[in-house]
């Protein structure tokens, strides 16, 4: 494998990294706002 | 889509795949019109939803379609490889590995159905599991391959999302969702029938048996106009059972008429040369607008005019 080629991989693994470490922010903070919306909803029952 | 081709064919690609090829992968394009006939499904179901919790409903109905349409490309990425529209989607590419694909339709599957029981109600869960499943087994990998048909009784896969929407909120299914599933059903085959027409070499060289390529031109146009028929007294049962208003009453009758003028030119035709086929184009487009404009009916007379 050429120097360049490894420089590709590195970076897609860098780019896919990047987005995974996004989508798991944003479950956190999805998973959070619906703990609060069910909460909330057995609160007014 | 963006990234470049490391090997041609179907073999394991050297390189890992792209993130931007596993969202080639979910068709977020087609997805438009499964979200937001699933939204209208839901604001027209009657009952109230935390708004997060329909975001999340939204979300898992993006999401199944998104897994469905990955294990349609697993499973037919040899087919895509033959035809040109399709040829350069990430696995006949040569960007992506069958087993990622496959990995990631199956996870994105099982996620999503979880989230939506979880979140909203099982019921709800359980008819968007069994729309991927059918999406997957019963049209992609039985009907697709075998049968001219294969549009009609696949094109129940998308159909689910508005009757997902509205189970997501009452946490059962009633006639209205029934009727709009019927809609979508019954709108299915002039709407991709009008597309094979002027694709029709792209499915030939394939093998895949779509009517135009089996029955020919003649009896597509027929069955063309024959399904818009059936799919305009879909379209008035919600007025017939009283389920929707005025707004919808008058969108539907002047839409169904609109729809049925341009099948009806499809229908008299006999143009064979796709360059040449403008109204099946028109067809085919107006037929997305017409969806749009009928569910939006919808939500603006269950919702905003209540």
């Amino acid at each position: 494998m050429t120097p360049e080629e490894q420089d590709q991989i590195r970076a897609r693994q860098k780019s896919r990294a990047l987005v995974t470490g996004l989508l798991l922010g944003f479950l956190v903070i999805l998973f959070f706002a619906i703990t609060l919306a069910k909460i909330g909803a057995s609160h007014s029952i | 889509m963006a990234s470049t081709p490391i090997m041609s064919g179907l073999n394991t690609p050297a390189m890992p795949a792209h993130w931007r090829d596993f969202l080639a992968l979910t068709k977020p394009r087609v997805m438009t019109l499964v979200v937001f006939t699933g939204l209208c499904g839901l604001l027209a179901a009657p009952g109230h939803i935390h708004p997060v919790l329909a975001f999340t409903a939204i979300l898992c109905i993006a999401l199944g379609a998104g897994a469905a349409a990955t294990l349609n490309q697993w499973w037919e990425a040899d087919i895509d490889a033959k035809m040109k529209r399709t040829a350069n989607r990430p696995l006949p590419a040569g960007r992506m590995d069958r087993q990622s694909a496959l990995h990631f339709g199956v996870g994105l599957s099982v996620f999503s159905v979880i989230l939506l029981g979880m979140a909203t109600n099982w019921f709800a869960a359980i008819v968007l599991a069994v729309s991927i499943l059918f999406y997957v087994f019963i049209y992609t990998i039985w009907l697709k391959p075998r049968t001219a048909q294969n549009i009609v009784i696949g094109g129940a896969a998308g159909a689910f999302p508005p009757v997902i929407g509205w189970a997501a909120v009452t946490g059962d299914v009633s006639a209205l969702p029934v009727a709009l599933f019927l809609l979508i059903f019954f709108w299915t085959p002039p709407h991709f029938w009008a597309l094979a027409l002027f694709v029709k070499t792209d499915y030939a060289a394939a093998g895949i048996p779509m009517l135009p390529v089996v029955s020919g031109e003649v009896a597509t146009r027929r069955q063309i106009w024959l399904y818009t028929a059936i799919m305009a007294v879909a379209a008035l049962v919600p007025v017939l059972l009283r389920l929707t208003g005025l707004v919808y009453g008058v969108t539907a009758l002047a839409g169904t008429a609109l729809f049925a003028v341009f099948a009806f030119q499809v229908y008299r035709r006999r143009e064979s040369d796709p360059a040449r086929m403008a109204p099946e184009r028109r067809l085919f487009k107006y037929s997305i607008l017409y969806l749009f404009l009928l569910f939006g009916a919808v939500v603006v007379d269950r919702w905003v005019l209540a």
